[in-house]
């Protein structure tokens, strides 16, 4: 039995459904914190707070009617928000002004892309079937093996090249223990990332020295879509970014219309939620899967070329710092979706590009504001916020009979 | 050796099983032992060999290397252990490998414990830290405490900081079914920040008195919160009392899973779930005790560090911190049983020190020989993961002619 039982309703009276009430209440805690950033900036924390009681008023009456999720995020949206709300209007605005700008836009993309390309790479392999704990590794490779095709080369498009096939290599030797020896492949996915790790890191001490990178290695040009004097918001948001940026943001209907709208898709999908059935109408799933994490090794080497040829422009020891967990965390928040993990990394993306500029106020509030993704993503597993559906088959190894 | 009844990886239970032959039990657990053993021995080869190869490549001579990791580890003081004076380099280089070993004895008995319940925990990092954080916070205040009880108290604080860090992922596995990999990891990351946030600047760990410090670090524990040190200078990172406490765990972890019934119970969820479901035991109870028994370990390595040899902590040494993760490959080479736990936290805790701090050589510099652990504990790692390829290949031989009349067997049947 369904825990509220469900009557036609006339057109106002839909509006009055806990559902209903529960997303004003939602809204209501983003208005509370709408109030206190610029343009508006309300001075006294007296108008957010009474938008975020509001808000809370509609998620505990979503509560009480059975709205469990939509009510539960209204109480969350409103406690945040007006917290955030009233620690801004506390603030000078002048600080604020620095935290809250048109250039937040460009930084959070700029965040957001290692994220998207590693989070695209992580949808491929586990809709074939096989998880992907070596995102982190594949980016490792990377951003070490591309900066030095850069340097190399002389060229960024090699580098990035370079860097994307040191991915798609550690990728099937995840491959060929996942799928070919059916070994464990979370075991698999940490042993990978161990590997970067060493590799990278002994061949930056054994190439250079364990110093910086030589200055002035070939770097991925701006695509320059204002003048560069412009100041308007679209020139200051999206009028100076990356090349690999846009290629990022294309990859990500791109890879929609390829799982979802192709033939090939519908074939990587077979492999990860049913294997015998794929392999049953004559689908090669071996193949699939090999074919499916190098993809995936290679757009997780793409995020950490852009990290270092593209935006860094330097390497260091573990330089991409637990990056690839958080776009494993954007795969599981999307549902295994591309749109829906590049809004998740958009969200990271953010909330990284905030963190930076927090220091202003304080070191402590940036720390916390750094662990945002990864307490948001244990939320969204323990299922406050929607349910996560994995692939029926993710994760298991396919004997072929 | 304890029973090995570790939760295996891939479809080899079920080979063992067609495989069983005519003496069922004892002779099934004699076959498994053996590969127990022939396993870990074979990767930890195998690695390392790549390892030589890769030492090669890049122009180093890898035997000189070797030694110089086995002399960096102190491992030739083993040679003449009657000479403990701790001013000569090798037993200087033992006691601070076996220093090393304490921790991944913990760290890999956190990763051992949730594997027998069939879960893994990657969260062992994370609790290590949160251990780290809570016996700093013990040892620093409630300095007037008489010298045992601050010490227990600051062990048993780390150890269930650790349980309710890991507790966390197996109240959720329990609850809702989230995958412990998922949530641990993100744990992991949680205690990372946590840690850079109380001992940066202005952090409540972080001490008044070194404000003016460049690099934030905390305030030392109280020497009545210090583990008594047997061996070594405690000023020079003396070997601790928490070495015993380490062994203890072993014998510890070793009863409980096979002389208690919650050992039993755990064994029989790693086993298989729906069975253990149907013998009438609550799984999901099992899936939280295993994995808060498992971050207790990890809590408790942070503790022991803690409060014996590291004193105080920063911001740097909580982004440096990995040697939880270490613990995963400690028990993984170790089949996740008591005694190859033990070996296997010393052939790390030798390959950690000799590799680093210890290392002495004109053929390999430290720095570079620091990143060689890493990629052999992946390759040791990876290994492991895939023992199916090294038993497979071992018993094709006598598999397949067992398999030959049992085939013709099945084929007659059919045929009828």
């Amino acid at each position: 039995m369904s825990t509220y039982v469900g009557t036609v309703r006339s057109g106002a009276s839909r509006f009055l459904e806990p559902k209903a009430i529960g997303i004003l209440g939602i809204l209501f805690g983003l208005l509370a914190l709408w109030l206190a950033i610029p343009p508006i900036a309300a001075s006294s924390p007296v108008w957010p707070v009474i938008a975020g009681l509001l808000g809370a008023m509609c998620g505990v009456i979503a509560l009480s009617r059975g709205a469990y999720r939509v009510g539960g995020g209204a109480i969350a949206s409103a406690v945040f928000g007006a917290l955030l709300a009233y620690l801004a209007t506390r603030s000078s605005s002048a600080k604020l002004d620095q935290v809250v700008d048109a250039s937040l836009i460009a930084q959070m993309l700029v965040f957001a892309t290692p994220l998207t390309y590693a989070a695209l790479g992580g949808i491929f392999s586990e809709r074939s079937g096989v998880v992907n704990i070596g995102l982190e590794g594949m980016m490792l490779m990377g951003a070490f093996w591309g900066i030095w095709g850069a340097d190399k080369t002389g060229s960024w498009f090699w580098g990035v090249a370079i860097g994307a096939l040191s991915g798609g290599l550690l990728a099937l030797v995840h491959a060929f223990f996942a799928i070919s020896l059916r070994a464990d492949q979370i075991v698999g996915g940490v042993a990978v990332n161990f590997l970067a790790l060493g590799i990278t890191g002994y061949f930056f001490v054994q190439l250079y020295h364990g110093n910086n990178i030589p200055i002035g290695v070939a770097q991925v040009p701006d695509l320059h879509l204002t003048s560069a004097s412009s100041t308007s918001f679209f020139g200051n948001s999206f009028g100076n970014l990356n090349y690999m940026i846009w290629l990022a943001i294309l990859l990500v209907p791109l890879s929609y219309v390829i799982l979802f709208k192709t033939p090939v898709g519908l074939r990587i999908r077979a492999c990860g939620e049913h294997p015998r059935a794929a392999d049953t109408v004559g689908i090669n799933v071996y193949l699939v899967r090999y074919l499916s994490v190098v993809l995936s090794g290679i757009l997780a080497a793409l995020g950490g070329a852009y990290l270092t040829v593209g935006y860094l422009n330097t390497f260091n020891e573990n330089v991409t710092a637990g990056r690839g967990f958080i776009a494993l965390a954007a795969v599981i928040f999307g549902n295994w979706r591309p749109f829906g993990a590049f809004g998740a990394t958009l969200l990271f993306g953010l909330s990284t590009a905030i963190a930076f500029r927090l220091n202003v106020y304080s070191d402590q509030a940036q720390t916390l504001f750094f662990a945002l993704p990864y307490v948001l993503t244990l939320i969204a597993v323990a299922g406050v916020i929607g349910r996560t559906v994995p692939p029926a088959a993710d994760g298991r190894p396919y004997k072929k009979q | 050796m304890s029973e090995p009844l570790a939760p295996q990886h891939g479809p080899e239970p079920e080979e063992i099983a067609e495989d069983a032959p005519l003496t069922p039990a004892s002779r099934l657990a004699a076959w498994h032992r053996a590969g127990g053993i022939i396993t870990p021995l074979v990767t930890v080869l195998v690695a390392f060999l790549i390892g030589g190869v890769v030492i090669a490549a890049t122009g180093h001579d890898p035997l000189q290397a070797y030694w110089d990791i086995i002399k960096g580890a102190g491992l030739n003081w083993l040679a003449h252990p009657w000479d403990t004076n701790i001013a000569h380099t090798a037993a200087y280089n033992f006691s601070q490998t076996l220093l090393q070993t304490t921790t991944l004895i913990l760290c890999g008995l956190a990763v051992a414990f949730a594997f027998r319940c069939g879960l893994f925990n990657i969260g062992g990092n994370g609790q290590y830290i949160v251990g780290l954080i809570c016996a700093n916070w013990i040892g620093v205040s409630f300095v007037h405490m008489a010298r045992p009880a601050h010490i227990l108290l600051g062990i048993a604080v780390a150890a269930a900081a650790g349980a309710v860090w890991a507790g966390i992922a197996g109240f959720l596995k329990a609850t809702v079914g989230a995958h412990e990999v998922i949530t641990t990891i993100m744990l992991n990351w949680i205690a990372y920040w946590i840690g850079v946030y109380v001992f940066q600047q202005g952090g409540p760990l972080q001490a008044p008195q070194n404000v003016a410090n460049l690099v934030p670090i905390s305030a030392d524990v109280a020497h009545s919160a210090q583990l008594p040190v047997f061996w070594g200078i405690p000023a020079l990172q003396g070997l601790h009392i928490g070495f015993f406490i380490a062994i203890g765990m072993l014998v510890v972890f070793w009863v409980v899973l096979n002389r208690t019934t919650l050992g039993f119970e755990v064994r029989a969820v790693g086993f298989n779930p729906d069975a253990a479901a149907y013998g009438g035991i609550k799984v999901r109870t099992n899936y939280l005790r295993a994995m808060a028994i498992s971050g207790a370990f990890a809590g408790l390595a942070g503790g022991i560090d803690m409060l014996g040899y590291l004193h105080h902590y920063g911001t740097i040494d909580v982004q440096a911190t990995s040697i939880g993760f270490l613990g995963i490959a400690v028990a993984l080479l170790g089949r996740n049983t008591a005694v190859g736990v033990g070996l296997a936290a010393l052939l790390f805790g030798g390959l950690v020190y000799g590799t680093t701090h210890g290392l002495q050589s004109g053929t390999i510099d430290p720095s570079l020989a620091g990143h060689l652990t890493e990629i052999i504990q992946g390759l040791v790692v990876l290994f492991v993961g895939a023992d199916v390829l090294i038993l497979a290949v071992w018993n094709s031989r006598r598999k397949l002619r067992r398999r030959e009349p049992q085939a013709a067997a099945r084929a007659a049947e059919v045929e009828t």
